[in-house]
C-alpha cells in the first residue's frame, strides 16, 4: 500500500508515531501545511483525506495509506494559475502573515463540498430541511475550525463568498 | 511519544485479537494521538478501527444502529438523525470543528478522556487520574470547567462529549465486543462516577471493544428534542454547560420529558429527577426551574465554577420553554 | 540609568522647544503627502501569491542536510536547583544524538537587552542561560535533547529525569504587591507625573469616579510557532529564524557567542505571526549552543506548551482611575495608578499608565505605576503593550463618568479633547480625534443608542452600544537604512534588514518607492528579512513603515545627488542643482521646466556604470521630542448579551482611525482590523491561566487560551480620516498597534448598555454576566 499525495504515490513512514502532517513537511518536504499547535486545536495543518478536510497534526500518516492526500500544493492549475479561491484571498486580503491560509484555504474547499451536499451545521436553524441557506453565519461557523491570529476573518469570509458564488454561477 | 506499532485492523475479529493481546484502540485519533503525544498515554502497538465498515441502519424496532467506527460528521448529516433524533445531530455539530468531526469515529467520541489541563500536564502537576494516589491540582486550582455533581476528593473532571450528551437523553445503548461475547451496557451506565477510582473512567473490561451504538426509536420527547451547548467561545470549545432537552405535551400537559446535561461531571448527566418531576404538569418556566433544581440539589461547587449551577438551571429552564413554545 | 534617562530627555525636550520646527526632521512636510499615484490606493499584497499557494518558506521549513530536531525539557518548579539529572535513559534511546544540559552546554554569556540604547539587542530578559543548576521560573529549560527526527527527539525528553531543590518561590501578583517597585521612567517618560494637586481636586469636585480595573495575563499565540534552523559554518552562525528583529537577534546571538557582529546571519523573509512574540528567546541561543556541540544543523520547532514555558506574554494589570469633573464634564482630576508584572531580570515595559497622559485636557494628573518582581517567565511587549491595558481602565473610567453625568460618552471626550499635550504643553503634530469619532458614530448608527442600559432586547438578548478611544504614540527609529539599487534598466531595488509577519511592508515600500522615484509599481522590487541587508531596527512599537520610510526618503536624496554627479554637464540637466530636480518619469527632471528630464538608464548608460547603489537612513526622530504625535481612533461595538447564559455576542464593530495618511487602503484595513480582533479576543476570551500556587502557566494549549474564531468575528467596518501628519514621513503614523487598543473598552461599555452590568476584569466571561 501507499498514500497518494497530490497524485504522486508515497510510502508511509517506518515510525509509526509519525504525524500526516510530518510526513509532509519533514519527509515529503511539501511545507505548504502548516503545522500550528500540533494538538488539533488550529486547522493550520488541514488537508483533505479522500476529499474531506481533516487535521494532519493528529492523523498517523499510516492511517492515511491508501488514501488520497490533496495538499495546498495541489491546489493550483500546473500551469502555475491559482485556484479561484486562492485569487479571491488575494483579492479580498484574506490573508496576513499567510501562516494559517493554507489550512484556511484547504478547510474553505471542503466545506464548499460539505454545503453542496447539504450537511447542516451548528448554527443551521432547521436540520430537517434541506441545504442549508448560505449565510455569513453558516460560512463562520464551518471555518471556525481555523484560527488566524492576525485577524484576517472578514476578508477571508469575503473571498469564500466569492467562491461560492463563483461555482454557483 | 512512546515507540509504538501500527496495524488496521482487518476486520472486527482481528481487532478483537489485537485488543486482547494489549493493543490499545485507534479511532480518528483525535483524542489519543494527542494524548500519546503529550505523554498523557502510552501504547506499544495500536490497532486502527477506523477503516472497520461503518454503517447507519434502521434497527427491525425502528430504532437505529450505528457502527462505532461512523464519523462524528457522517452521523450528523444522516438523514434518520436529523428527522428522528434531532438532539443528536445538534449535539454532534455542537463539538469541536468540521475537521475533527470528520476524523473522529462514534467509539472513540465515547471513549475521549477529560480536558483537565492538569491531567494534560504530565511533568508539571498532580493528578490521581494519571497516577492513582498522587493528588489532584484541580482541586484548588483552575476548576472553572470542573464537576459540579458526582465529584469525588479524588477527581473533579468533567467528561467533554457533546454527543454523550445526547446520547444519555436518548437511552442509548452501546454494544460491546470481548473476549467473554457480546453484551451491551446503557449509555448512562457506562461511564462511571470517579469515587476512589478516577483512572476508572468506564465500564469496558480489557480486551472490550465498542461496537456499535443503538438508538431505540424515538419517542415523542425525541422528535422535539433540542441541544444547547454554553462556552466560552461561540464555536469550536469545550462546553461550559450543555443541555440535551426533549418535551412531549398534549392537552397542556407534559407527557414525556427528557433532559441531559453536559459539563457537569465525569459522565453526561441524565437529569432522571427533573425528568420524574415534570411528567403530568404543566409546560410553565416555573415546574422547569422547580424540576432541574431538584436534580441539582447535591450539586457541589468548587472555588471556580460555583457559577455553573446556575448557569445550567437557566439554559434547561430556556431548552424546555424553546420546546414548549415551539410545540404549543 | 533611568533617572540619567529622565534628565537627558527632559534636557532635550526643553532644548527643542525653542528650536524652529523647520530644522527638525518632518520641518518641511513631504512632498507625497500629496503626491500620490501608487500610494492611497488599493494595493493586494505582493507576497500574495506565494503565501496562499503555501509556497512562502517559513524558518522551520529551510531544507538542510544532516539536520537534528531538538525538544526541550522543561523546569516544572519556579525557584530551586537542580539536584538530579539522569540523561543516561535519553542519550540510550533511539535516534538521540545529544543531551545538552548545564553540565556539557558550552559557556555563553547572557543576553543584551533590547531597549532603546542598543539597537542591535533583542534580549527580552537578562538571566543566564543553561549555564548554572539554578531554576529561575517554572518552565525554563534544563534539557535539550537533540535526535535524528522530531520524534525521537520528543521521547528522548520524555526520559530524561530531573530532581530538583525547590527553593521558596514568589509567585503571587498579591502579595507581590507589598514588595513592589517603582521605575523612575517608562519607556521615554518619567514615570511620577504629579501636576495640578489632583489630591483636592478629586475630593472637591462635583462628579467622581474611582474604580480598579484588572487586566489578565495575555499571550500572544501567533499560528506559526516559533522556530529556528540553525549551523554553524566555519566559525559562522547561520540562523533561519522567525523573528521580528533580524539585527538585533545576529547581534544578540553574536554577543552572546562571542562572536564578531558580522559572524552571525540572520535570516527571516516570512514571520508567522509575531504581535511582539517573535523575539530573541531562549529557543535560539540553546539550538545554536546544541548545533555547536553536536556538530551538526539543529531545527527547533517550539511546541505551543514550549512557547508557553519560554516566550513570555503581556503582564497582568491591575489598575486604578479615579476622574473628577464639574458639572459640565470638564475633567478636573485623571489619577491613574497601578501595578503590573515585571521580574527583575525582565526588560520590557508594559506602561499603561502612559494611556492617560495624552488624551484629555484635565486640569491635574496623579499617574504612576509599579512593578511586582515575581519568580516567572519575563513579560513582554504584546501588541499595542501599554495602551492595550491602560485604554481599558481610563476607556471605561471615561464611560462610567459619562453614566455618572448622565452625559453621552461621545460628548464628554468632546469637552475634553486636549488641543496640546495636556502634560507637556507640546503642540500636537496632528490630532483630529473627534473627526474620528464623528465618523464612527455615524458609521455605527449612534443615535440608535439607548442612554439607559437595559433598554433594548430581543428575545433572550440585550442588546447594547458602546465607544471608547483608542491611541498609540508615534515612533520612528533611528538607524533603519535601506539600500536603493538602480539598475541598467532603470528599475529601482530596495532593500533593508526589515521584516514581514503580515504588515504588507513590502507592499507598502514599494508603493513608497514607486512614488518616491517616480516609477510605475513593476519597476520596483523590495528585499527584506536577512541581516546581511542594511540595518533595520525591530518590527514593533509601530514604527516600522515610518522608519524604512524616513530611510528610503534619505536614499532617494542622496540618489538625486549621485545621479546629477554622474549625469554630468551632457545632460539636459545640465547646470541644475539636486535641490532643483526631481523625480518623474523614471528619471529625473527639473521642477522648473519639466521637459528637462533624463531617464536613470539613461545616465547610468552614459557614465558607464551597470547600477547605482544608495545607503539612507531614519536619522535621530527628535521631532517626538518637541511634538505631542499621538495616532487616536474611536472605538465602536454593538452586541447582544444573553439574559440566560450571559454569552455575549458582538454583531459590529466600527473602528475610525485618526493616524494620519493611509499609505495602502487594502492591507491597511487588514492591520486595523487585526487590531480591532486581537481586542476582541482580549474582551471576551483571551486568558493566560498561571497557576499561582507554582508559577506554572496551565493554559499551554490553543484549546485552553481560547482567541477567536470566525463565529466571534462580525463584520468590521474600518475608517480613517486620512489627514497628514506633516511632521511624519508620507505623512503617516503608525498603525499596527492602535487597532487593539480602545477595543476592550468599547466592548465592556457596550455590555453596560446592554445589561447594566458593569464588569471591570477582563475577559467578560458569562459568569460575570449572570
Amino acid at each position: 500500500m501507499s498514500i497518494r499525495v497530490n497524485g504522486m504515490e508515497v510510502l508511509p513512514p517506518d515510525d509509526a508515531r509519525v504525524s500526516l502532517l510530518d510526513h509532509l513537511r519533514e519527509h515529503l518536504h511539501l511545507s505548504g501545511t502548516k503545522k500550528g499547535c500540533d494538538q488539533g486545536a488550529c486547522g493550520a495543518c488541514t488537508v483533505l483525506l479522500d476529499g474531506n478536510r481533516v487535521l494532519s497534526c493528529l492523523t498517523l500518516a499510516a492511517q492515511a495509506d491508501g488514501s488520497n492526500v490533496q495538499t495546498i500544493e495541489a491546489l493550483a492549475a500546473e500551469s502555475g494559475a491559482l485556484h479561484a479561491l486562492q485569487r479571491a484571498f488575494i483579492e479580498h486580503d484574506g490573508l496576513q502573515c499567510g501562516y494559517c491560509t493554507p489550512g484556511q484555504i484547504c478547510s474553505a474547499i471542503a466545506m464548499a463540498e460539505e454545503l453542496r451536499r447539504g450537511d447542516p451545521s451548528y448554527v443551521t436553524l432547521d436540520l430537517a430541511a434541506g441545504p442549508p441557506v448560505v449565510t455569513r453565519a453558516e460560512i463562520r461557523e464551518r471555518m471556525s475550525g481555523n484560527l488566524c491570529r492576525c485577524g484576517a476573518h472578514n476578508g477571508i469570509v469575503e473571498a469564500i463568498e466569492d467562491m461560492l458564488v463563483e461555482t454557483a454561477a | 511519544m512512546t515507540p509504538f506499532g501500527y496495524a488496521r485492523a482487518a476486520d472486527r475479529a482481528d481487532a478483537l485479537a489485537r485488543v486482547g493481546s494489549g493493543a490499545r484502540v485507534l479511532g480518528g485519533g483525535t483524542n489519543l494521538v494527542d494524548l500519546l503525544r503529550q505523554n498523557v498515554e502510552q501504547a506499544s502497538e495500536l490497532v486502527d478501527v477506523s477503516r472497520l465498515e461503518g454503517a447507519i441502519r434502521e434497527s427491525d424496532d425502528g430504532g437505529l444502529l450505528i457502527d462505532a467506527s461512523v464519523r462524528n460528521a457522517t452521523l450528523a448529516a444522516h438523514p434518520l438523525v436529523r428527522h428522528r433524533y434531532p438532539v443528536l445531530a445538534r449535539a454532534l455539530l455542537a463539538g469541536a470543528s468540521a475537521q475533527i468531526r470528520n476524523m473522529a469515529t462514534v467509539g472513540g467520541n465515547i471513549l475521549q478522556r477529560t480536558r483537565c489541563m492538569y491531567f494534560y500536564d504530565v511533568e508539571g502537576a498532580r493528578c490521581n487520574k494519571r497516577q492513582p494516589g498522587a493528588g489532584c491540582d484541580a482541586m484548588d486550582g483552575f476548576n472553572r470547567y470542573h464537576a459540579v455533581l458526582g465529584a469525588s476528593d479524588q477527581c473533579i473532571a468533567t467528561h467533554p462529549s457533546d454527543m454523550c450528551v445526547a446520547l444519555a437523553m436518548l437511552d442509548a445503548v452501546i454494544h460491546l465486543s470481548g473476549p467473554d461475547g457480546e453484551r451491551s451496557v446503557p449509555l448512562t451506565d457506562f461511564h462511571v462516577l470517579p469515587n476512589a477510582t478516577p483512572q476508572t473512567e468506564t465500564v469496558l473490561k480489557p480486551g472490550e471493544l465498542i461496537t456499535g451504538v443503538e438508538l431505540p426509536p424515538p419517542s415523542a420527547a425525541v422528535t422535539h428534542s433540542e441541544y444547547r451547548k454554553v462556552r466560552d467561545r461561540s464555536s469550536y470549545a469545550f462546553a461550559l454547560i450543555s443541555v440535551a432537552g426533549g418535551l412531549a405535551i398534549a392537552e397542556g400537559r407534559i407527557t414525556e420529558a427528557r433532559i441531559a446535561l453536559g459539563g457537569v461531571a465525569a459522565k453526561p448527566w441524565r437529569a432522571t429527577r427533573a425528568e420524574t418531576a415534570l411528567v403530568c404538569v404543566a409546560p410553565t418556566p416555573d415546574a422547569f426551574l422547580a424540576a432541574i433544581r431538584e436534580e441539582l440539589v447535591g450539586a457541589r461547587p468548587l472555588s471556580g465554577n460555583g457559577f455553573k449551577i446556575g448557569l445550567a438551571e437557566r439554559t434547561v429552564v430556556a431548552v424546555l420553554g424553546a420546546l414548549a413554545g415551539a410545540r404549543a | 540609568m533611568t533617572k540619567l534617562q529622565n534628565a537627558i530627555i527632559g534636557g532635550v525636550r526643553a532644548v527643542l522647544g525653542h528650536v524652529p520646527a523647520s530644522w527638525l526632521p518632518g520641518g518641511t512636510p513631504d512632498p507625497l503627502i500629496d503626491k500620490r499615484v501608487s500610494l492611497g490606493g488599493q494595493q493586494s499584497r505582493i507576497d500574495g501569491p506565494d503565501k496562499v499557494r503555501g509556497a512562502a518558506r517559513f524558518a522551520a521549513e529551510v531544507p538542510m542536510e544532516n539536520l537534528l530536531y531538538a525538544a526541550f525539557v522543561h523546569s516544572t518548579i519556579a525557584r530551586g536547583r537542580i539536584a538530579d539529572l539522569d540523561v543516561s535513559a535519553a542519550e540510550a534511546a533511539p535516534g538521540v544524538a545529544l543531551v545538552m544540559t548545564y553540565r556539557n552546554a558550552p559557556k555563553i554569556g547572557v543576553p543584551p537587552p533590547i531597549g532603546i540604547t542598543n539597537l542591535k539587542a533583542a534580549g527580552n530578559h537578562t538571566l543566564p542561560i543553561m549555564q548554572d543548576p539554578e531554576i529561575r521560573w517554572n518552565g525554563q529549560v534544563v534539557a535539550v535533547v537533540l535526535a535524528e527526527t522530531r520524534e525521537q527527539a520528543e521521547h528522548g525528553a520524555a526520559l530524561v529525569r530531573v530532581r530538583y531543590d525547590a527553593a521558596p518561590a514568589r509567585t503571587r501578583f498579591e502579595e507581590g504587591k507589598a514588595s513592589a517597585y517603582t521605575p523612575e521612567s517608562m519607556l521615554v517618560e518619567r514615570n511620577r507625573l504629579d501636576k495640578g494637586d489632583a489630591s483636592r481636586k478629586l475630593a472637591e469636585a462635583a462628579f467622581t469616579i474611582d474604580a480598579v480595573y484588572t487586566t489578565p495575563w495575555e499571550n500572544h499565540n501567533p499560528i506559526e510557532p516559533h522556530a529556528a534552523t540553525l549551523v554553524w559554518r566555519e566559525g559562522k552562525l547561520i540562523v533561519h529564524d522567525a523573528t521580528q528583529m533580524v539585527h538585533g537577534t545576529a547581534g544578540s546571538l553574536a554577543n552572546i557567542f562571542g562572536l564578531k557582529a558580522g559572524d552571525v546571519h540572520v535570516s527571516s523573509p516570512y514571520v508567522g505571526g509575531g504581535f511582539g512574540a517573535k523575539g530573541l528567546w531562549d529557543h535560539q541561543i540553546l539550538g545554536a549552543a546544541a548545533a555547536k556541540l553536536a556538530g551538526r544543523p539543529v531545527r527547533v520547532t517550539l511546541s505551543r506548551a514550549s512557547m508557553h514555558r519560554l516566550v513570555g506574554g503581556r503582564t497582568q494589570t491591575e489598575q486604578r482611575v479615579a476622574l473628577a469633573a464639574d458639572a459640565d464634564g470638564k475633567l478636573k482630576a485623571l489619577l491613574h495608578h497601578g501595578y503590573g508584572v515585571k521580574p527583575l531580570h525582565s526588560v520590557c515595559d508594559e506602561g499603561f499608565s502612559l494611556t492617560g497622559r495624552s488624551l484629555y485636557a484635565s486640569e491635574s494628573f496623579d499617574v504612576v505605576q509599579h512593578y511586582v518582581d515575581l519568580d516567572l517567565l519575563a513579560n513582554s511587549f504584546m501588541r499595542g503593550p501599554g495602551e492595550t491595558p491602560g485604554t481599558f481602565a481610563i476607556e471605561c473610567a471615561m464611560d462610567e463618568l459619562a453614566d455618572a453625568l448622565g452625559m453621552d460618552p461621545i460628548e464628554l471626550r468632546r469637552c475634553n479633547a486636549a488641543s496640546r499635550d495636556p502634560v507637556s504643553g507640546a503642540p500636537h503634530s496632528q490630532n483630529a480625534m473627534m473627526e474620528a469619532y464623528d465618523l464612527g458614530a455615524a458609521r455605527i448608527g449612534w443615535d440608535r443608542r439607548m442612554a439607559k442600559p437595559g433598554t433594548r432586547r430581543e428575545g433572550e438578548w440585550l442588546i447594547g452600544m458602546g465607544c471608547a478611544t483608542g491611541t498609540f504614540p508615534f515612533t520612528r527609529m533611528p538607524g533603519t537604512s535601506v539600500r536603493i539599487t538602480i539598475d541598467a534598466a532603470g528599475g529601482a531595488h530596495v532593500a533593508s534588514a526589515a521584516h514581514e509577519m503580515g504588515m504588507g511592508t513590502a507592499t507598502v515600500q514599494r508603493q513608497h518607492a514607486a512614488d518616491r522615484l517616480g516609477l510605475p509599481l513593476d519597476r520596483v522590487t523590495v528585499i527584506i528579512g536577512d541581516s546581511s541587508l542594511p540595518f533595520a531596527s525591530f518590527a514593533g512599537g509601530s514604527s516600522q513603515t515610518a522608519s524604512l520610510a524616513a530611510a528610503i526618503s534619505a536614499a532617494s536624496g542622496k540618489l538625486a545627488t549621485e545621479l546629477m554627479r554622474l549625469a554630468g554637464n551632457d545632460t539636459p540637466l545640465a547646470g541644475l542643482k539636486s535641490s532643483e530636480v526631481e523625480f518623474a518619469d523614471g528619471g529625473l527632471r527639473s521642477v522648473e521646466d519639466p521637459a528637462r528630464h533624463e531617464s536613470f538608464a539613461s545616465i547610468l548608460r552614459r557614465s558607464g556604470r551597470g547600477e547605482l547603489s544608495v545607503v539612507g537612513e531614519s536619522g535621530a526622530p527628535l521631532e517626538i521630542l518637541k511634538y505631542s504625535m499621538h495616532s487616536t481612533s474611536a472605538n465602536f461595538c454593538e452586541l447582544r448579551v444573553s439574559e440566560i447564559t450571559g454569552e455575549i455576542r458582538v454583531d459590529r464593530l466600527v473602528g475610525a482611525f485618526d493616524c494620519g495618511r493611509i499609505l495602502n487602503a487594502k492591507t491597511a484595513t487588514s492591520q486595523f482590523k487585526g487590531g480591532m480582533i486581537m481586542g476582541l479576543g482580549m474582551a471576551l476570551t483571551e486568558e493566560t491561566l498561571l497557576d499561582e500556587r507554582t508559577g506554572r502557566i496551565m493554559s499551554t494549549s490553543l484549546a485552553d487560551y481560547h482567541v477567536p474564531v470566525h463565529l466571534d468575528v462580525p463584520d468590521i467596518d474600518v475608517l480613517w480620516t486620512d489627514i497628514p501628519d506633516p511632521r511624519t514621513p508620507l505623512g503617516a503614523r503608525g498603525i499596527g498597534e492602535i487597532g487593539t487598543t480602545g477595543v476592550a473598552a468599547a466592548i465592556a461599555n457596550a455590555v453596560f448598555n446592554a445589561t447594566g452590568k458593569r464588569v471591570r476584569d477582563l475577559p467578560l466571561t458569562l459568569d460575570k454576566l449572570i
